[in-house]
């Protein structure tokens, strides 16, 4: 048997193919890592204004506000770009380079809407 | 603009962190089918690993000293694993899933159709001991080298090396002749 081992090493390696996830697991797992960054968001809020009771933290909520929409479109970016991946297939590890102008307008889309979303809360 | 700290330091760690779910989803998501032996459960271990790992990322981050976070990943993806094993006093239900209607392709079915002699591999990677499994599902499902299966494991290379030698030959006889190699092991 040792002497076929390259070649069940190969037969190994195709019978152990790399299983794509499906689609709707992705879907799912990334609105829940977007929704729990989101709340992850909203705890440092309370800290923050909890901090507020402190003369010399008044400075803060401006840069609060502008800072605090960029954590909770980190994960939004996952989104876009596995969109951008899908149109252009992504499978079996080979990428292929191009984003057409749809998927980037759908990304920015996406970006405004969660960043809304964030700060219209606040 | 001291205010900015906290959130700054959350939206890069949020960034890197979908940089890691964007590289390693497909690595989490055959390791567990391979592990648990249906779509259902792998399913629920890669969305139950991604969150955990969210919820520690901060720190394997700084005690990671840089080095590659997959055998942290996979090894959160195991442990878990484990515990949907034990937790359901079952082992895994194995034959793989060949009923399931999947929306998104699935690779291994396709190429196994067919294929009687990868069919056998199969069956016997699900005879082998479970550490002897694993360690043949990183190396040939996620292509994972001796070190980074010995971090996911916690053993070290050497015996990750001697682990990986030892399920192959087993792996061999049993699809060689699977009494001899059940009679051997």
């Amino acid at each position: 048997m040792s002497e076929a081992a390259p070649n069940f090493e190969g037969l190994l390696r195709e019978a152990l193919a790399p299983v794509e996830p499906p689609e709707d697991l992705i879907l799912r797992l990334e609105e829940t890592l977007t929704s729990i960054t989101e709340l992850a968001a909203g705890e440092l809020e309370a800290w923050e204004l909890s901090a507020m009771r402190d003369p010399r933290n008044w400075a803060r909520p401006a840069a609060a506000l502008v800072a605090g929409g960029a954590a909770g479109t980190a994960l939004v970016l996952l989104r876009a770009r596995r969109r951008a991946q899908s149109q252009t297939g992504l499978f079996h590890g080979i990428r292929r380079v191009s984003f057409d102008r749809s998927g980037a307008e759908r990304a920015l889309r996406d970006l405004g809407r969660e960043t809304r979303k964030l700060l219209g809360d606040r | 603009m001291t205010g900015q700290g906290p959130q700054k330091a959350k939206a890069a760690l949020d960034a890197e962190f979908s940089e890691l779910y964007r590289a390693h989803l497909r690595d989490v998501y055959s390791y567990a089918y391979y592990r648990v032996g249906d779509h259902h459960d792998a399913e629920d271990l890669t969305e139950q690993t991604f969150l955990q790992a969210y919820r520690h990322f901060e720190r394997a981050q700084r005690e990671s000293n840089g080095r590659p976070l997959r055998p942290w990943l996979i090894r959160i993806a195991h442990n878990l694993a484990a515990n949907l094993y034990r937790d359901r006093s079952r082992k895994p239900s194995w034959p793989i899933d060949e009923t399931t209607t999947l929306a998104a392709p699935h690779t291994t079915e396709q190429l196994v159709e067919g294929r009687d002699e990868l069919s056998r591999v199969l069956d016997g990677v699900r005879e082998l001991p479970d550490d002897r499994r694993e360690a043949l599902i990183m190396r040939f499902a996620l292509g994972m080298d001796n070190r980074e299966i010995a971090r996911a494991l916690g053993r070290s290379d050497g015996a990750t090396k001697v682990l990986i030698h030892r399920a192959i030959k087993q792996l061999e006889g049993i699809v060689g002749d699977p009494v001899e190699a059940s009679a051997d092991e």
